[in-house]
């Protein structure tokens, strides 16, 4: 199993010298939680690549290490071992506020419970990251206007989130997660807290972005959601047992 | 830009906890409040005292010949030391740290008429340099005795103040009037201004007569004075001229230089050093109690800021999810910490401040003096503030800062 693991990643990972890094690169990745008595090993070696303009799905049963996974890919937590590469910039050894740094500029979150702030204008969310990566007033400005306009929401950037529907939530999340122009836009179990619809636009709305040319990586355990992408990633037991390609047969 | 942000998320939690807020802000109020006012009434306590204490006189010392308590050359201990104007004119000359001095004569009990009425009071001899050593102030209209009054033994007179109201009554006009010492008449040429005294050695001023050393002697014909006064302005200097006068007069009187008995004399500059020292004291302690009671109401601010940032875990690590750096949550709530103790800060400063302008309509100044909020007073308090501030805001800072986004996020 691990040979498989291995053998794929080295495959994907060793791409020609002259392309643009791949956006994720992680190697012989590990992440121990030390509980005092109990040592548990969330990631055990993960081997993973993804490409620019990929749109990949990360699916597992729950306890399979997918969380874990998600908070290093997204800069929130740092491996025990191994390195992460994203963007071409090693990970794993910087210090809280360089990860600061690197979740604003290269990583936008899109989190199955929207993770707006409740008391401020949607407007004042989108704008949050360009607050932090020190945008003046009139770039911060035209950014968010056109950010509400890509997510079709562009009446509604002056209302609080509270007055808005869970599609309309995830949406205005996503002008979010676009605010900065991050490399990777990663997103865990965007349409979990949505009806059926709402959700399938949401899907619609990642399909775009990934036709666009951003990539994507959607966490998620419905195998439904899993098969819009292009590629697969299964997790168990904290290791890669399946990685392919989307067969878009059916 | 941060800043305008801070103040965004800190008025909206205005909003959202007004009594919380106000409880906050007040117990910051009300320390600096204690702060300053403790130290303004210390310091008006402190003026009032200190005024009073000058009203015996402005560091001087008073001196009174006694007897000998060495033997000495032969002669035996026990004798009186009789002095003169000649010795007070030998230490002028030859105690060059001296800067005024000033027999004085003294009769108890004289009368003292106008017109129909008589009183008895004490009647003093003395030269021009008292009236300045001794704080005695005319009023409006009035002098003290100028050189030839005592070069002429003019019959002139300065009246205490109480005095002259016991004497002429309160409105009459007393300078140019003629008044009877033990029969002889006097011109009133001064009144003594109003003055706090809290120590004497032959009766307050108010109730006595003034009159020139030279009059005094001619009237009444002693030979020997009572007592002499001096004054040494540099303070580092009082205790070589107390010295040397006991030399200077132990050479002329012969008797024992090293015998400090034969001229006791009192320092008041020793009762300055005395109540400087005592002042200290008593305005740290007022200061310690009050930036005390401002400390727990940094604690109160510190507490709800700790509070602060438990409810808003969510919020700090969606915040640090986005790329807000340490330094941005710790701002945020240092922020937030330092405008809750500025703003109570400023009000318990304007109350303190609005208490001592109303205090003196109390009448209780004679009491406890007129609280002043001073550069002093108002640099103390602010440090205090200040540093209340900081130490509150530290804790809720560190909390927020030590979350780690994952776990933030759970919440």
């Amino acid at each position: 199993m691990n040979l498989f693991v291995g053998r794929n990643g080295k495959k994907n990972g060793q791409a020609a010298p002259s392309s643009p890094p791949p956006i994720i690169d992680m190697r012989g990745l590990r992440k121990v939680y030390d509980t005092g008595a109990i040592q548990v090993e969330a990631l055990r070696g993960i081997e993973l690549v993804v490409q620019p303009r990929e749109f990949v799905a990360i699916v597992g049963p729950s306890g399979s290490g997918k969380s874990t996974l998600l908070n290093i890919v997204g800069c929130l937590d740092v491996p025990s071992e191994g390195s992460y590469r994203l963007d071409g910039e090693e990970v794993a050894e910087l210090d809280l506020d360089e990860l600061a740094d690197i979740r604003n500029r290269k990583v936008g979150f899109v989190f199955q419970s929207f993770n707006l702030l409740p008391q401020i204008t949607a407007y004042e969310n989108v704008e949050m990251p360009l607050l932090f990566k020190g945008a003046g007033a009139r770039e911060r400005r035209e950014r968010v206007g056109w950010l509400f306009e890509q997510v079709g929401l562009a009446d509604r950037m002056r209302h609080k989130p509270t007055e808005l529907s869970g599609g309309q939530m995830q949406r205005v999340a996503i002008a979010r997660a676009l605010a900065c122009e991050p490399a990777l836009i990663l997103a865990d179990e965007p349409t979990g807290n949505l009806d059926t619809s709402s959700g399938q636009d949401i899907m619609s709305l990642f399909e775009q972005l990934a036709e666009k040319g951003h990539t994507l990586v959607l966490i998620t355990h419905d195998a439904a959601l899993a098969r819009r992408t292009r590629r697969i990633v299964r997790l168990q037991d904290g290791l890669i047992v399946e990685d392919g390609p989307v067969s878009r047969a059916a | 830009m941060a800043i305008r942000n801070y103040l965004r998320q800190f008025l909206r939690d205005v909003r959202a906890q007004k009594l919380r807020l106000f409880l906050t802000v007040f117990g910051i109020v009300w320390g600096t409040a204690a702060v300053t006012l403790l130290l303004a009434f210390g310091e008006g306590l402190q003026k009032r005292v200190v005024r009073a204490q000058k009203g015996l006189g402005d560091a001087i010392v008073i001196a009174w010949p006694m007897r000998t308590t060495k033997p000495w050359e032969g002669l035996p201990r026990g004798r009186n030391l009789r002095m003169t104007e000649a010795d007070v004119a030998a230490l002028r000359s030859e105690v060059e740290e001296i800067d005024r001095i000033s027999e004085e004569y003294a009769r108890n009990r004289g009368r003292v008429g106008w017109g129909r009425k008589a009183l008895s009071a004490d009647i003093a001899g003395a030269n021009t340099e008292f009236g300045e050593m001794r704080s005695l102030v005319p009023q409006e209209g009035g002098r003290w005795f100028n050189e030839q009054d005592l070069a002429e033994r003019r019959r002139v007179v300065f009246l205490g103040d109480q005095l002259k109201r016991d004497l002429l009554g309160e409105g009459a006009e007393a300078v140019g009037e003629s008044v009877r010492l033990d029969g002889t008449p006097f011109l009133v040429i001064g009144v003594l201004q109003t003055k706090d005294q809290d120590s004497s050695y032959s009766g307050r001023d108010k109730d006595k007569v003034f009159i020139p050393s030279t009059t005094f002697k001619a009237i009444y014909g002693p030979e020997e004075i009572d007592n002499f006064i001096f004054q040494v302005l540099d303070p580092l200097k009082v205790a070589d001229a107390k010295r040397k006068v006991t030399e200077t007069a132990a050479r002329l009187h012969r008797f024992d230089p090293t015998d400090e008995e034969a001229i006791q004399m009192w320092d008041t500059t020793e009762g300055m050093k005395f109540l400087t020292t005592f002042f200290i004291a008593f305005r740290t302690f007022l200061g310690v109690v009050g930036a005390l009671t401002l400390v727990v109401g940094g604690i109160g601010v510190s507490n709800i800021m700790n509070v602060a940032v438990e409810e808003r875990t969510k919020e700090i690590g969606i915040k640090m999810a986005l790329g807000a750096r340490r330094r941005y949550v710790i701002g945020q709530f240092l922020f937030e910490t330092l405008t809750i103790t500025l703003a109570g800060g400023l009000l318990g400063f304007l109350t303190s401040w609005a208490i001592c302008a109303v205090f003196p309509q109390l009448g209780l100044e004679d009491y406890v003096g007129t609280p002043v909020i001073s550069a002093q007073v108002a640099g103390i308090t602010t440090l205090v503030l200040g540093g209340i501030g900081l130490v509150a805001g530290y804790f809720p800072a560190r909390t927020a800062a030590s979350l780690r986004p994952v776990e933030a996020l759970k919440m």
